[in-house]
């Protein structure tokens, strides 16, 4: 078991799961409630990531974070190195790949929420972030945890644009799904096994757990109305 | 209408049953290491024009197409980039007796890409320059050219020096694509990959003196499950003749008794 990669792909997924919290709600309530009549060109390219396979992704990323593009330069220019094999351009890699799984989840969510409630919430002259805060976001939590337990489980199972853009670097870039492919190249299909099986294990109780309380299996939080 | 969407129901069906691409007989299928790319797509059409028989390259990771051959996969012939894996299959009983063949030894290469200040006629010594950053490596784990890669880098005495400079390629595909792309400043590389086309004019390489690492030998095998032994017999044959010893040398791929070889370019 190579603990190393475990933690890494843990903290990027925690991390990548808190940025998509709070890129994710702002896109999402927008997408929900916009009546440009050009949104669906938006929706669309949310929903890129989860049509493209990860070698369109992690090819363009990585000639992105390249020399060769201004925003690698830039990038390069502010820095002092490249995006490419750091754990910085994992996160931001990851960031683009599980959009799609928070935003969706939530707009969906915030979409299902009684305009009447808003309309009233308006009427009695609450300011449309307050109406979002109060009214919305209680209303929509099974959206949104929904999102943000989807993003993580995704990034945490990440393994094309990762192997693309990252470059194997122990403790840095090396994910769990990176090792155990490397296990496997090495025909070591015990270590790769007791790490499958781990992420495996894993992934099947996260989403048990999500489905559950969206059901309401469980109170996990005392319901306010 | 009706008749028109049942049509286009039956052509569905077709399609989706239909048998898929077969190997006729006279064409063999060959599982080669990705870097017999350049060099085979030239192999196979001068041995169509020479014995009117095909043969078909499928490339990939050999660690892959070893998996993929314990668990049946079609293949004729397995062209690997190590010895390992067709020995192991000689073992298993999955290789035709004595088909075991050593095509060639590797050579490893330090390449910069073509608009790099670094001046590759340094040879490793360069690597420890400020201005190389990232270093590309196929991943010793499980590739023999990141082994290889590690055995020189010891042998010069800087491996402790560089070690937090490296970067590992999947393979070592990924490495060169790794260091063409600009996203690492050196490599450590296939000389095959260096001679390649697509990399040719993109980059400079040194190359590293064979006896500073262990021979990368590669090695084929017929396969047990091969439909079309006699064909993938020709085209063993065909490698081994003059002509086809000589394609393969200008591809970066010398027979491996042609042993030691010194620097330059």
């Amino acid at each position: 078991m190579e603990w190393s990669a475990i933690f890494l792909s843990v903290r990027l997924a925690l991390l990548v799961c808190v940025i998509l919290l709070a890129v994710g709600i702002p896109i999402a309530a927008w997408l929900a409630t916009s009546g440009w009549r050009w949104k669906f060109l938006v929706e669309a390219v949310v929903a890129l990531p989860i049509v493209l396979p990860p070698t369109v992704l992690g090819f363009y990323l990585l000639v992105a974070m390249g020399p060769a593009s201004p925003v690698g330069r830039l990038y390069a220019g502010f820095f002092g190195h490249g995006l490419a094999f750091t754990f910085t351009g994992l996160v931001i890699a990851s960031v683009i790949y599980s959009l799609p799984f928070a935003v969706q989840p939530m707009a969906a969510a915030f979409a299902q929420v009684d305009r009447s409630l808003l309309n009233a919430s308006a009427m009695l002259g609450a300011s449309g972030l307050r109406t979002f805060r109060q009214i919305v976001i209680p209303l929509s939590r099974g959206g949104i945890v929904t999102g943000a337990v989807l993003s993580f489980a995704h990034t945490l199972g990440e393994f094309g644009v990762v192997l693309m853009v990252g470059g194997n670097i122990p403790g840095v870039t090396r994910t769990v799904s990176i090792a155990i492919y490397d296990h496997v190249q090495a025909l070591e299909y015990n270590g790769a096994n007791a790490m499958a099986l781990l992420l495996l294990a894993f992934s099947f109780i996260t989403l048990s757990l999500t489905y559950a309380v969206n059901r309401r299996m469980w109170r996990v939080w005392p319901l306010q109305r | 209408m009706k008749n028109q969407s049942a049509l286009v129901a039956m052509l569905l069906a077709c399609l989706c049953f239909c048998p898929p691409a077969v190997v006729w007989a006279g064409e063999i299928a060959v599982a080669a290491a990705s870097d017999l790319t350049y060099a085979f797509e030239q192999a196979a059409r001068r041995f169509r024009q020479q014995t009117g028989s095909s043969m078909r390259p499928i490339y990939g990771s050999s660690g892959n197409f070893f998996s993929q051959i314990k668990n049946g996969a079609p293949y004729d012939l397995f062209f690997s980039a190590d010895v390992e894996y067709p020995k192991r299959l000689e073992m298993a009983g999955l290789a035709e007796p004595g088909s075991l063949y050593e095509y060639a030894a590797g050579r490893i290469v330090l390449w910069v890409p073509a608009n790099s200040r670094l001046d590759a006629g340094r040879g490793l010594a360069l690597l420890l320059d400020p201005a190389v950053r990232k270093i590309a490596i196929a991943n010793p784990e499980h590739a023999p050219y990141g082994r290889a890669a590690l055995a020189a880098l010891r042998h010069e005495g800087i491996y402790d020096r560089v070690k937090d400079k490296l970067v590992l390629g999947e393979s070592i595909s990924q490495a060169a694509q790794f260091v063409a792309s600009g996203n690492a400043d050196a490599g450590l590389i296939a000389l095959s990959l260096a001679l390649a086309p697509a990399m040719k004019a993109r980059g400079r390489y040194f190359e590293i003196n064979s006896t500073n690492y262990p021979p990368i030998i590669q090695a084929a095998v017929i396969l047990k499950a091969a439909r079309d032994k006699q064909t993938a017999r020709q085209f063993v044959d065909f490698l081994k003749q003059p002509e086809g010893l000589a394609l393969m040398r200008r591809y970066g791929f010398a027979p491996p008794q042609a042993g030691s070889g010194g620097g330059g370019n």
